[in-house]
């Protein structure tokens, strides 16, 4: 049963017809790439590059490449890694959470918060990959028995739970946008005009055809994804914070951790969608899809797991006051006022205040503002995670072993390099396939236009051809049924 | 084998709705409706049963709970059993979760495969499509013509009368 309220906004502007609907996220599909675009991938290919240069100096010297140190021996790889896996969150939410719950406004979204997901978890997985040192033995982290007599993978190993949970979670998000993808690519496909278009097409759409029964089976397919991805992407980052959690480094052996990743991950997740989504309604022009109703409901999630974050900084700062154990309350209190000082406050300072911002209407429906703010977010989750790994690690319990920690050129690198890695794949997915899932919108396009098509049969019966369903035209006081089939 | 097909082009759902349950009801069987997008309560209409398909998911999942708790118990507990932090070898809450990731791993790819498998897709160079409007923005349903045709001209009444906006004929090879 679906109800168009009279004082909610519209959820597609513009009073699109299905048919506009395919037109306007196909055209970026049939067009040939514009000077925008070529700009933007030339930069992105630029740090690819760069990327490839680090990857090379890492795997061909090794790790001694990285700043890392006897005391400091995880810091922007892990802290990368984790702000990575982070981000990758936000497409799972919106695909999975809020389709449970129903928000249709996910419709526009969701495929290019999924695919953000996919190319986010890609760069993750570069840095432990490459921390091992030694990235063609990877699959050693696979229960494989060794070569060397009959030993298995430690399972009560975090870091092992980890490969468990960064795979499933990868193979899960790829194979759920895959299936969403498929109906689309089948519209690209009837539509496509040049040999090739249509030969790539019709393979990456599987033979749909769109019959009720793949339909139904595909809904059917969808719900119970959408059910078992939620479970899975809260433990995705649960488990990564159990990397810090289960050990006895103080600072990182704290219960609050896996809530409190979570929360940040979605938090950071929201402001990466938010970036990206603000290009590409404007690059591509999608506003009518992407509305300011979009952009200030994000900005909402983003302030309250803002919130949340913000919450669990104090518990953690309380409970090691608390817990009385000098350690706990030396890490907090050098994180505070040590010699990273300025890490702990640029993260205060981003990820405490800015959220709070978004309480004004005003700047929640600013597209400057929300894009400044969701910047600023991405930095200080990054400054998060920096400030959990190094600010514990540097000064532990031998003060002759104190160190700072300083990235090396090739830290850079990589990191500037997975922002390249991650904006080729984004790019690449824009051009190429359908940026919002044109189906689901199809969906919801009916009952979120102002005034909902009418049907009077008896008129119909006799009029040929059928009336085109009066999306403009009718009043909205016009009687709909929509419970008519419920 | 080539089949011939009627097909009734359709502007809207809920039009498209009530002409499927008209046309049954008039005792003619519709071979397929196609769609752009899923159109809520056709499946009632077209007397589709509810898909079992979350019975599969079920059992995926157990399987991969069975197989993960099988794997960690056998490989840390029995065939090479190590003393890691003083703790047991079958150390059952360690276990939880690669256990879960299991579980859903294989209640995803588990359900991908048979999605694929049961509604038969897979990539295939040229795919044979009743009327190439159905994918972006027509409603279109087919019904099954014998040799002669002869049914035709009565089906498109029958169509048009319950607001189809044109009515083809296709013909279609099937294996």
């Amino acid at each position: 049963m679906q109800h168009v309220s009279a004082v909610r906004e519209p959820l597609v502007t513009g009073g699109k017809t299905l048919h506009d609907v395919t037109q306007d996220i196909c055209y970026q599909v049939e067009a040939k790439p514009n000077i925008r675009w070529m700009a933007a991938l030339s930069v992105a290919l630029f740090f690819l590059g760069i990327f490839f240069y680090s990857v090379y100096r890492t795997v061909w010297f090794g790790i001694g490449e990285w700043g890392l140190n006897k005391t400091v021996n995880w810091a922007w790889d892990i802290t990368n890694f984790v702000w990575w896996v982070g981000i990758g969150h936000a497409g799972t939410l919106i695909s999975a959470v809020l389709l449970l719950f129903r928000q249709k406004w996910r419709s526009s979204i969701n495929r290019a918060a999924e695919a953000m997901t996919i190319f986010a978890v890609i760069c993750a997985a570069m840095f432990p990959v490459l921390h091992m040192g030694r990235p063609w033995l990877a699959y050693w982290v696979f229960p494989f028995q060794n070569t060397f007599g009959s030993l298995w993978a430690n399972f009560n190993s975090p870091l092992l739970w980890d490969v468990f949970a960064i795979s499933t979670y990868f193979t899960v998000s790829l194979v759920f946008w895959y299936i969403g993808l498929i109906p689309d690519f089948a519209t690209i496909r009837d539509r496509a005009k040049g040999t090739i278009a249509k030969f790539s097409y019709s393979m990456l759409s599987f033979g749909w055809t769109g019959s009720a029964k793949a339909w139904s089976r595909y809904e059917t397919v969808s719900l119970i994804l959408a059910g078992v991805s939620t479970p899975l992407v809260l433990s995705v980052h649960t488990i990564v914070s159990m990397d810090f959690a289960t050990s006895v480094v103080p600072g990182w052996h704290t219960t609050i951790f896996p809530p409190y990743f979570v929360a940040g991950a979605i938090f950071s997740g929201f402001a990466m969608v938010l970036t990206l989504m603000l290009i590409t309604r404007v690059v591509f022009r999608l506003e009518d899809y992407i509305t300011l109703e979009h952009i200030a409901l994000m900005n909402k999630i983003m302030m309250v797991t803002g919130s949340i974050v913000g919450v669990a900084y104090i518990t953690e700062f309380f409970i090691a006051w608390y817990s009385q154990v000098e350690f706990e309350q030396y890490a907090f209190i050098n994180r505070a006022t040590g010699p990273y000082w300025w890490a702990y406050a640029a993260m205060m300072t981003c990820n405490v205040i800015t959220p709070q911002l978004v309480w004004l209407r005003r700047v929640r429906y600013s597209i400057p503002l929300t894009f400044v703010l969701s910047i600023i977010v991405n930095i200080g989750m990054w400054f998060e995670r920096f400030v959990i790994i190094v600010t514990s690690l540097h000064r532990d319990y031998l003060p002759s072993s104190w160190a700072m920690f300083s990235p090396s050129i090739i830290d850079i690198g990589l990191y500037l390099g997975t922002l390249g890695l991650f904006f080729t794949l984004f790019l690449l997915f824009a051009k190429f396939f359908p940026v919002i899932n044109m189906a689901e919108v199809k969906t919801i396009l009916k009952y979120t236009v102002d005034n909902g098509p009418t049907y009077n049969p008896q008129k119909a019966a006799h009029a040929t051809p059928a009336p085109q369903p009066a999306i403009h035209g009718a009043p909205a006081s016009a009687p709909v049924n929509y419970n008519k089939h419920d | 084998m080539t089949k011939r097909y009627a097909l009734g082009i359709f502007e809207d759902e809920d039009v498209l709705l009530h002409a499927v349950e008209n046309v049954r009801a008039a005792g003619v069987k519709v071979h397929d409706v196609f769609s752009p997008y899923p159109v809520h309560g056709i499946d009632d209409a077209l007397g589709i049963e509810r898909s079992r398909l979350p019975i599969a998911a079920f059992f995926f999942g157990m399987t991969g709970l069975a197989f993960a708790l099988w794997m960690q118990i056998y490989m840390l507990g029995f065939d090479w059993p190590m003393i890691i932090g003083g703790k047991p070898h079958i150390a059952l809450p360690a276990f939880i979760p690669v256990a879960f990731e299991l579980t859903v791993f294989f209640t995803c790819h588990g359900m991908a495969i048979t999605f694929f498998t049961i509604t038969g897709l897979y990539p295939r160079p040229k795919v044979p499509v009743m009327d190439v409007r159905s994918t972006d923005d027509k409603f279109v349903m087919a019904i099954e013509l014998d040799e002669t045709s002869s049914q035709f001209p009565r089906l498109t009444q029958l169509l048009r009368d319950n607001g189809a906006s044109e009515v083809n004929q296709k013909e279609m090879t099937t294996k």
